[in-house]
């Protein structure tokens, strides 16, 4: 196999491997929060101002896991420093 | 996705997400200005509108930050008001939201890296803004750094990513699908323009009233 048969490959096979799993792990933790989030919104209904607001940080917080995941993998895809080292 | 028309003035290179930007704020700045020119007692349709928006903005910054709201709110409005125009303008065909240009949301990024330490240093003066990075442990001063720029950082690439990837998915679905296929799509991006501004707003307000409350705090040790 030619050297960019296997840089495109490898990086079509980390990208998708690395979306599945930036995907699916930042997701498991959302859906904690939101089940804590919803069982003190069901103990005490009148904190929900304070919930909410923190609710919507966390989850941005976590959400922007996500992001950087596939900001990397867009890199990896569009814009593949190490091509330049078997382009040159 | 970088196909932007750019021109030359002088030596800066003017790009279509800094005239989108110019745009922006030649609107908000003349509506804001227009609808405050003839404030009655009892208000009329428009200045219902404007005078609700102020005090959802108000009683939203107060919630976080009692003490100091009022000193912060012109800067996380502004905040507000412009993200939430600049994420949705990306909806008008022909039109791209200048968000989702690295550049951008770096900038506003890095005003509020500034401010926060600008706030910090005029609510409690040098000596003790400086003190609060050697509490509790002199040993904490690389981690209160480092968490410095990394959270500056987080802040401009949550924003770019969020706003970059929703048009990077409609375009998607529109290649593989056809046309009004992405319509689904740009439901949520409206959705995500709202959350996006106002995560943005608020984690900048969350970073100021740190910087501000943590000072009252040790001022009052």
């Amino acid at each position: 196999m030619s050297d960019i048969a296997l840089i495109v490959l490898g990086s079509s096979v980390a990208a998708i491997i690395g979306i599945a799993l930036g995907v699916m792990l930042p997701a498991l933790a959302m859906g904690k929060a939101i089940n804590s989030a919803l069982e003190a919104l069901s103990r005490q209904p009148e904190s929900e101002k304070a919930v909410m607001r923190t609710l919507f940080i966390g989850m941005a917080m976590i959400e922007s896991l996500a992001i950087y995941c596939l900001v990397i993998i867009l890199i990896v895809l569009f814009r593949n420093p190490l091509l330049e080292y078997i382009v040159k | 996705m970088e196909q932007d028309i750019s021109f030359n003035l002088g030596p800066l290179s003017i790009g279509l997400s800094l005239l989108t930007t110019w745009g922006i704020m030649l609107i908000v700045t003349a509506a804001a200005w227009l609808s405050t020119r003839h404030l009655e007692l009892i208000p009329g349709s428009v200045q219902t509108l404007v005078e609700g928006i102020v005090v959802a903005i108000d009683e939203a910054i107060l919630a976080v930050a009692p003490q100091h709201g009022r000193q912060i709110l012109p800067f996380i409005a502004t905040l507000w008001l412009f993200l939430v125009v600049a994420n949705l303008v990306g909806l008008i065909p022909g039109l791209h939201s200048p968000t989702r240009d690295l550049s951008v949301t770096t900038a506003l990024a890095v005003l509020v890296f500034f401010s926060v330490h600008w706030f910090g240093i005029k609510t409690l003066g040098l000596k003790k803004y400086l003190r609060h990075y050697l509490t509790p442990s002199p040993i904490l001063l690389p981690f209160h750094i480092i968490s410095e720029f990394t959270r500056t950082l987080a802040l401009a690439i949550r924003l770019f990513g969020n706003m970059m990837s929703l048009e990077m998915a409609a375009m998607l679905i529109m290649m593989v699908a056809g046309f009004l296929a992405p319509i689904p799509i740009l439901m949520l991006h409206i959705i995500e323009a709202l959350v996006q501004a106002y995560i943005f707003g608020m984690l900048a307000l969350i970073y100021l009233a740190g910087a501000m409350q943590s000072q009252q705090l040790n001022a009052q040790e």
